[in-house]
């Protein structure tokens, strides 16, 4: 028995490197002008990879696409995919750049094989198997890079929403935003324990207006930072409890046993007559205006 | 009493209170004998308030945690009353996730504070009980 005819697909890549080229960049501009990546660019990375994979099919076939010499094909599918994840590509658009080829690829074996159906379809099947491959790398690839977007996100996040402010001599307010978990509450605790240190507070505020829900595990999230705070000499009022809040820790059996304000005003006026201060009224309301001075 | 210097750390007295400032690594012997020392220096001198500076202790373990909190208990039995200063974020921090959040110690951000804090405890114990000796 014959061994089976060799593959056409080296002959077809070097012979009609050119034609293939412009049938998948006209397949892939078909696809309509984008303003998200230019014309040049699309091309020249379309021209690129190409090129890469002429070079590693030349050397080691298309069998082999895990081997070193699909390597310059990889980096550079991967560093297409990360851009066009940057640039807001849907796993879809990015994943058509590589699957756009296939059609270009199958009408030159096809030319090339004529009539022999049996060396025709063990082509195509080979070029089906490489470009899904690399598709599917491409799909990889995206992915990746949209969780390390996400992870960037949260950390930015995480860092943004825990200001400690200060509101008057010895007194501290620290508004929580988001949910808090156990990462989060020992940023919050860290932040919240440097400041009573750095400003010499008496009192901390801790207003949870922004916490969506409060359950057992963020109670005692709140609860250790109060007793840290605690321990270095400084009291903790709990601030901005709303209604909803308030009826689920009660359901839930969730107890504070800190002091508790219904809103940070309220708190506020609390602290102050604490440290033995009191806002009084001097004389009757000044009008706020735009640019008069007052006589 | 204090015999072997370099193995204990030193009770000042100032006015009614005692004033203790740990500046070595705490090691167990070291927190036992403290806790002796200073029942004893409470009884001898019948001390009001006790401050603990712990402000350069960097690293406090679970039983040195425990210790503080017996040094409040036995001082209260004995009429004074504890304050804890200067504690570092970092230890706050190690203490309340090691479950030890002392309660009936009382705290202070710094020595200043600590004493105001002693002072006005005492000044409000002579208020509601003028009969007792304010000398």
């Amino acid at each position: 028995m014959d061994s089976p005819p060799a593959s056409r697909l080296p002959s077809i890549l070097d012979a009609h490197a050119d034609d293939i080229l412009s049938e998948w960049i006209a397949r892939l501009r078909s696809g309509g002008a984008d303003d998200r990546i230019s014309e040049v660019e699309r091309e020249r990375q379309a021209s690129g990879f190409l090129q890469r994979m002429i070079e590693a099919i030349r050397a080691s076939g298309v069998a082999d696409i895990e081997g070193p010499a699909f390597e310059p094909l990889r980096e550079m599918l991967s560093d297409i995919s990360r851009s066009r994840a940057m640039q807001g590509f849907s796993p879809t658009e990015s994943a058509l750049f590589v699957f756009s080829l296939k059609q270009p690829l199958f009408h030159r074996l096809g030319l090339a094989w004529g009539k022999d159906a049996e060396g025709l379809a063990r082509d195509v099947w080979a070029v089906t198997l490489l470009i899904d491959a690399l598709g599917l790398r491409m799909m990889e690839a995206w992915q990746k890079t949209r969780e390390e977007v996400i992870i960037r996100q949260q950390q930015e996040i995480a860092e943004l929403s825990t200001p400690v402010v200060k509101l008057w001599q010895g007194i501290l307010a620290l508004p929580l935003i988001g949910t808090l978990d156990s990462s989060r509450t020992q940023v919050v605790m860290e932040n919240l324990l440097e400041s009573i240190v750095q400003h010499e507070a008496d009192i901390a505020i801790i207003d949870i207006t922004g916490v969506p829900t409060v359950d057992t595990l963020v109670a005692q999230h709140l609860l250790k930072t109060v007793a840290a705070a605690r321990l270095m000499g400084a009291d903790c009022i709990i601030s901005g409890i709303r209604p909803q809040i308030a009826q689920t820790m009660v359901h839930l059996g969730v107890e504070l046993n800190v002091i508790s304000k219904a809103n940070l005003s309220d708190a506020f006026a609390l602290a102050l007559r604490r440290i033995g201060r009191a806002v009084v009224r001097t004389k009757s309301p000044v009008p706020v205006m735009g640019t008069a001075h007052g006589e | 009493m204090a015999s072997d210097v370099g193995d204990r750390i030193p009770i000042l007295k100032l006015g009614d209170a005692l004033l203790v400032t740990i500046q070595v690594d705490m090691h167990d012997r070291l927190a036992l004998a403290l806790e002796d020392d200073l029942t004893n220096r409470i009884v001898q001198t019948s001390a009001k308030g006790v401050l603990i500076d712990i402000s350069a202790l960097e690293i406090v373990d679970s039983f040195i945690g425990r210790t503080l909190a017996s040094i409040a208990q036995i001082a209260r039995v004995l009429d004074a009353e504890t304050v804890v200063v200067g504690m570092r974020p970092a230890v706050a921090i190690t203490l309340v996730e090691l479950g030890l959040s002392l309660p009936g110690v009382r705290t202070a951000l710094n020595a200043e504070r600590g004493m105001a804090l002693i002072r006005t405890h005492r000044a409000d114990e002579l208020d509601a009980d003028p009969d007792g000796d304010a000398a």
